[in-house]
């Protein structure tokens, strides 16, 4: 990890990028763009879930489409029982980051490895895809939301303004909001990033046994760094019911969460805006591929994987970063003749 | 009675199909610490090249029991010279990229065959127990399973390789030193697994539909079953499968099967926050 990705002025940069979007695409964009765009976003915050978990946590979670896909159908669930939208919101953040508590708890409370770790999680994200496409037929309905088995819910009724049913957001608006969302979990993914709980968590990434010598519960940091991204990948899956009106199984499948991971590794594990961009063009390569036939998105995704895997570990921008940073300092060098000094190791930084 | 006889061919039958999707995984995470995630892929890898020899001409057994696993073992040697080897000891990096190379398979087969169910009939026929019918097959998949256990067995206790495979395993330098190699002892301990992975694929053949993205329904069980085993290789898979093919079955008995996976992903969650280490970390500690 280089100074410049950890700065806060990297964040100040992205952040005011992200306004600088927030308020120039639906200006730029016709509303076909702009919806595509909203799908991106909606799909950076899910990525972002797992880039803070996984980056800055040290926990590969294969399942955080299962967090994903619980938001989606609570959010579903919800606003077809109630009619108005601002507590379903909430419930779509909170049923997730609870399912993520207890899970969390088994997995850190019994000290399994990060493998055990992996496979657990899958195994979860199958149960809950297995569970939810058996549910089909009328007999499977919560309240009065049929679950529709592998169909799907369809006609999820879109975000109202608080406290008004019938004031539904318009295309605009969502993206609107999801933007928002998108700059706020990044700016507050950073501040957590920065703070003294933040500090612990990497540390316990960086080394667990030195993290508990030195008297912080790793377990429950870890608990605590894992609930969190629950409840941000929950955020993003009530934003995806919301973008399409429609939600059905396959959001819990082992396709979607691959993908999660290969926007981390692509973007770069221990930055949050890597995986947006890795997001971004993931998806946008999707897109393309999928609108013609010779070339399948499967094979494309798998080659990508392991080619970075192999070839490009550290993810795109920790490598741009770096790349910059050298670039930066041969210049420094030729125009002083004075020996840059070197960059010293961050994190764990006291606070 | 007839009952009792029929449930416990089930039983049997349910913890066999267990052994055999797990098998080649146990062998390639427990010899090697590798988590392949391409598992599910090398058995629908075996799958299809049942299907394809079928096609040709070749006889169903000759398909199932020799060309699934040699053609399998093949593409596992290649996959372990190019991306596998690389990635020894980084056990995260490999299960990342086992998993890109199962998205690649899948897209490969599917670029080839197309995203439609292929299949090949069960052989044998049915027998009746008193009321009841019992597929001549399920007898079959009982009998390799447990001939699968005892020959894993066989070979890494009574066999010359099995114990450079395993004295590779503990300290490849050593064994280095006795002028042994280990990466080629690696390349054949992997296209063992594979191979073993490529005959589970192919007997499941004529029991599942063959499709690209077949694998997914295995991946899940065989890496549930390996880990809640433990580290001894044969006794772990053979009492892991032995509790979780009873759950599953006894669950599906009393609801429905898609409860019944559900049952056994759950026990298996259960028992690795009781046994971290697996059933083997606990009990048989030091057996294979």
């Amino acid at each position: 990890m280089n100074r410049f990705v950890t700065s806060w002025v990297s964040a100040a940069l992205w952040l005011a990028i992200g306004i600088v979007l927030l308020f120039g695409l639906p200006v730029m964009l016709d509303d076909y763009t702009l919806i595509q765009v909203t799908i991106y976003a909606v799909m950076s915050i899910l990525g972002v879930s797992l880039a803070f978990i996984w980056g800055f946590g040290g926990i590969l979670c294969f399942g955080q489409t299962a967090f994903f896909g619980l938001g989606a159908y609570t959010y579903a669930i919800a606003v077809l029982n109630m009619g108005e939208s601002t507590l379903p919101f909430f419930l779509a953040i909170g049923v997730p980051a609870l399912f993520a508590a207890l899970l969390g708890y088994v997995i850190f409370y019994g000290r399994l490895s990060d493998v055990y770790m992996g496979v657990i999680t899958l195994t979860v994200t199958l149960i809950l895809f297995n569970l939810v496409n058996s549910t089909a037929g009328p007999q499977w309905k919560i309240g009065v939301a049929p679950l529709g088995g592998f169909n799907g819910i369809p006609g999820i009724p879109t975000l109202n303004v608080p406290g008004n049913a019938d004031d539904v957001l318009s295309p605009k608006g969502l993206f609107d909001v999801t933007f928002v969302c998108l700059l706020l979990v990044y700016g507050a993914l950073r501040v957590l990033i920065g703070s003294k709980v933040g500090h612990v968590i990497i540390a316990a990434k960086e080394n667990e046994q030195r993290a508990l010598l030195l008297g912080y519960d790793v377990r429950a940091y870890k608990l605590f760094a894992f609930t969190v991204g629950g409840a941000i990948a929950g955020l993003a899956g009530c934003l995806f019911a919301n973008w399409g009106a429609f939600t059905n199984p396959t959001i819990f499948g082992l396709a979607q969460s691959a993908q999660i991971i290969i926007w981390v590794i692509v973007g770069g594990l221990g930055t949050l805006v890597g995986p947006i961009i890795g997001c971004v063009a993931i998806e946008w390569l999707t897109t393309a591929i999928g609108t013609q036939q010779t070339f399948n998105s499967n094979l494309m995704l798998g080659a990508i994987l392991v080619v970075f895997v192999l070839v490009v570990p550290r993810g795109i921008v920790p490598s741009l970063g770096s790349l910059g940073e050298w670039l930066y300092r041969q210049l420094a060098h030729k125009r002083m003749p004075a020996p840059a000094p070197a960059a010293t190791p961050v994190l764990p930084r006291r606070p | 009675m007839d009952l009792a006889v029929v449930v416990i061919i089930q039983v049997l039958y349910a913890v066999a199909s267990l052994v055999i999707i797990s098998a080649g995984l146990a062998v390639i995470f427990g010899m090697m610490k590798v988590i392949n995630l391409a598992h599910g892929e090398f058995m629908m890898l075996g799958a299809y090249s049942v299907i394809g020899a079928t096609r040709l001409g070749v006889n169903l057994w000759v398909a199932m029991l020799l060309i699934a696993p040699v053609a399998v073992g093949a593409i596992g040697v290649l996959l372990e010279r190019l991306v596998i080897r690389r990635l020894y000891g980084r056990m995260v990096d490999t299960m990342l990229a086992t998993w890109g190379l199962s998205l690649l398979l899948v897209g490969i087969v599917t670029s080839i065959f197309g995203n439609t169910m292929a299949g090949v009939s069960a052989p044998l026929g049915s027998f009746s127990i008193g009321a009841y019918s019992v597929s001549g097959y399920t007898l079959v998949i009982i009998a390799v399973a447990v001939v699968l256990a005892v020959a894993i067995r066989w070979v890494l206790l009574r066999t010359q390789w099995g114990l450079i495979a395993r004295g590779t395993m503990q300290k490849p330098d050593m064994a280095n030193a006795l002028g042994i190699s280990p990466s080629r002892v690696y390349s054949v301990t992997f296209a063992a697994g594979a191979a073993i992975t490529g005959l589970a694929g192919g007997l499941l053949a004529p029991l599942t539909g063959v499709v690209p993205a077949m694998g997914g329904a295995f991946i899940a069980k065989a890496f549930i079953t390996v880990i809640s085993g433990g580290p001894a290789i044969v006794a772990g898979l053979v009492s892991a499968s032995g509790l979780l093919g009873a759950i599953n079955l006894l669950a599906t008995f009393a609801s429905t099967p898609v409860l019944g996976e559900v049952a056994l992903l759950v026990a298996a969650i259960v028992m690795l926050r009781l046994l971290p280490h697996g059933i083997t970390g606990r009990f048989f500690k030091g057996s294979l």
